[in-house]
């Protein structure tokens, strides 16, 4: 039996308003030097905040207690493998920390002249350079802050394109292996999408390109490889055709952990592509955050990237807001410069060789897994994969299993379940991307569990029904949270 | 799973009942049973007009957030507000009390390409 989650002594927890006592505080702050104001005398009434009702108060041990029991409750990649497909959980390197937290970056502030801020330019400037050179791309802005935010950022100076010549188009096609937020962000932009399924083999036809391709189509926005893990054969096929109707391609660079240093997305016809430095590069995700992500365009879309623009002459760099065609500003300041720092941090480290490296590390992990669990679970798009894999529930929906069971039982062997029920086009999809951070051992135990799941779906299903048991927190009602949503604590 | 014979359907799932020059509208069965639990819906205004082939609204389940899409073109007249705040009916009646929209056909022409009862029952075999 393989089982490697455990139990080990967790400590319950109340929320931090549970915790309050009042009067109780974490500082004292000193006394004051100076005469006391009546705060009521110099600033207007109606700009003065009421007391909170229910505000904790507690002492510093009791927050230090608080937030190390919730993180121990907590599973990050820093506890175990974390496969959770499309969203590139590579390990991040804690020299990036470091990096981040050198005083001459973490100490800068945004309206230090240049003359002072010179190093942190110099980064940008060169972080852009890299990512780049990484895609293919003739410039870079670091600005947006997220995946989406760049998905905007690239769809905005497409729209500002066309307007500029007169000729504004009005239409986005997205295939239906596109990330959620494409067609969110075209509708933002304000364009129309209109869908595109891919062919049998589940990768995208110039045949379906061709049915809906007209002169009222502002871009093509795909995702290569796309969201089932496929590498997009006819991308050049298909990116030549778009540019004689006169449109523009557009590649979410969400999956770009599988193509670095093998091609450039550049010279397969895009002329956009969002980088998600929280995926390729490293840097980390969610609570961990905040995102970046940096947007790559081609020549004739450089006149409207964001500002301000960073330029170097000679050895001195400057922020350059004078550029009227570009879509403004999208982001105080220059985007979320911790994060580049990390990322450039990763870059440099790793090395041309190393992100090659990297990225053939992603693919091979990703196709010895879909290889070793062919048979156990069903592949409903059987080809070679890039970074990532997708299954399905298929073999299991006969014992009154499904993905769900499957991804909640992963838990008790002490793995992060994979993405589940995306991407849409399969029905019941387990999509698993390992990364290359793994290494065959743990691989081959997540591989061992994934067989030891599908043998118990046969013969003890109510194991999986009944997952997780070993967590802090049992199966939890998701129906009830979505319908009768608690999102704030109310005293009392 | 039930697929009512006096029922038309579409390749996106939806059902359609004719009644005159009003078609009602709602999801199918294998929708809802594919969806999972539906814990939010949004539908068009009262008024508004829809087209065919065309989203008219939102469903949205634990697993996934679907649109839907008008099997006929025109005019909403009637929209089914109690599913708003009980879209739980969806799973329990998708045939019935999770009726969505009620269209004032612009077309009959509309409905030719629907598919009856048996010919959606072997598509989605397929599907699966």
């Amino acid at each position: 039996m393989t089982v490697n989650g455990t139990k080990g002594l967790l400590l319950e927890e109340p929320l931090i308003f549970e915790r309050s006592s009042p009067g109780r505080a974490g500082v004292e702050p000193a006394s004051f030097d100076v005469p006391e104001a009546d705060v009521e005398g110099i600033i207007p009434k109606d700009m003065l905040r009421d007391k909170i009702d229910g505000f904790p108060e507690v002492s510093e041990i009791d927050i230090a207690r608080h937030y190390t029991r919730l993180s121990q409750w907590n599973f990050g990649v820093d506890s175990g493998f974390y496969p959770l497909g499309s969203c590139t959980m590579k390990y991040n390197p804690k020299i990036n920390e470091e990096a981040a937290r050198f005083a001459g970056f973490s100490m800068l502030h945004p309206y230090e002249p240049e003359e002072l801020t010179q190093g942190a330019l110099q980064l940008m400037h060169e972080l852009e350079g890299y990512l780049a050179e990484i895609s293919g791309m003739d410039a870079v802005t670091l600005q947006p802050s997220a995946g989406a935010h760049g998905e905007l950022c690239g769809l905005l100076m497409i729209s500002a394109y066309f307007k500029d010549r007169g000729r504004p188009r009005t239409k986005i096609i997205i295939p239906d292996t596109a990330h959620g937020t494409n067609p969110a962000s075209s509708h933002l932009a304000g364009f129309k999408v209109v869908p595109v399924k891919s062919e049998g083999k589940g990768v995208l036809s110039l045949e379906a390109i061709k049915e809906v391709m007209d002169e009222e189509v502002a871009a093509l926005m795909l995702t290569n490889p796309n969201t089932l893990g496929l590498f997009e054969r006819n991308i050049k096929e298909i990116s030549d055709f778009v540019h004689k109707k006169g449109g523009f391609v557009y590649c979410d660079g969400a999956n770009l952990n599988a193509l670095m240093g093998i091609i450039k997305l550049g010279e397969l016809g895009v002329d956009v592509i969002q980088f998600n430095l929280h995926k390729t590069f490293s840097t980390p995700h969610g609570g961990g955050g905040p995102g970046s992500g940096p947007v790559g365009v081609k020549k004739a879309l450089e006149p409207y990237l964001p500002v301000p623009r960073i330029k170097k002459v000679r050895a001195k760099y400057s922020l350059v807001f004078n550029r009227p065609k570009s879509i403004g500003r999208l982001k105080a300041f220059y985007g979320n410069f911790g994060i580049m720092v990390r990322a450039y941090s990763f870059i440099r480290r790793m090395g041309a060789e190393g992100l090659k490296k990297a990225s053939e590390t992603a693919i091979l992990n990703a196709n010895y897994i879909k290889e070793r669990l062919r048979g156990t679970f069903h592949l409903p798009y059987d080809e070679p994969c890039m970074h990532e894999c997708v299954f399905s529930d298929k073999y299991q929906l006969g014992s009154g299993i499904s993905t769900m069971d499957i991804a909640k039982r992963l838990i008790d062997y002490g793995f992060h379940p994979p993405t589940v029920y995306f991407p849409l086009v399969v029905h019941g999809a387990i999509m698993i991307e390992p990364t290359e951070t793994e290494s065959l051992e743990t691989l081959d135990k997540f591989i061992e569990a994934m067989k030891a799941i599908a043998e118990e779906a046969k013969t003890s299903p109510q194991l999986l029904k009944d997952a997780p048991t070993k967590t802090k927190v049992q199966r939890v009602d998701e129906t009830r949270a979505a319908r009768e949503p608690v999102l704030r604590w109310r005293k009392g | 799973m039930e697929f009512p014979k006096d029922l038309k359907y579409t390749k996106e799932h939806e059902w359609v009942k004719v009644d005159g020059s009003i078609a009602t509208v709602g999801i199918t069965d294998y929708a809802q049973d594919s969806l999972g639990d539906v814990v939010y819906v949004e539908l068009p205004p009262e008024g508004g007009s829809v087209t065919k082939n065309e989203p008219f609204g939102v469903v949205e389940s634990v697993k996934a957030v679907s649109d839907l899409y008008s099997p006929i073109s025109g005019s909403v007249a009637e929209v089914n507000d109690a599913i708003i705040d009980s879209p739980e009916v969806i799973n329990e009646d998708p045939y019935g009390d999770a009726w969505m929209i009620r269209v004032e056909i612009n077309s009959p022409h509309d409905l030719s390409d629907l598919l009856s009862a048996d010919e959606y029952q072997k598509y989605i075999e397929e599907e699966k």
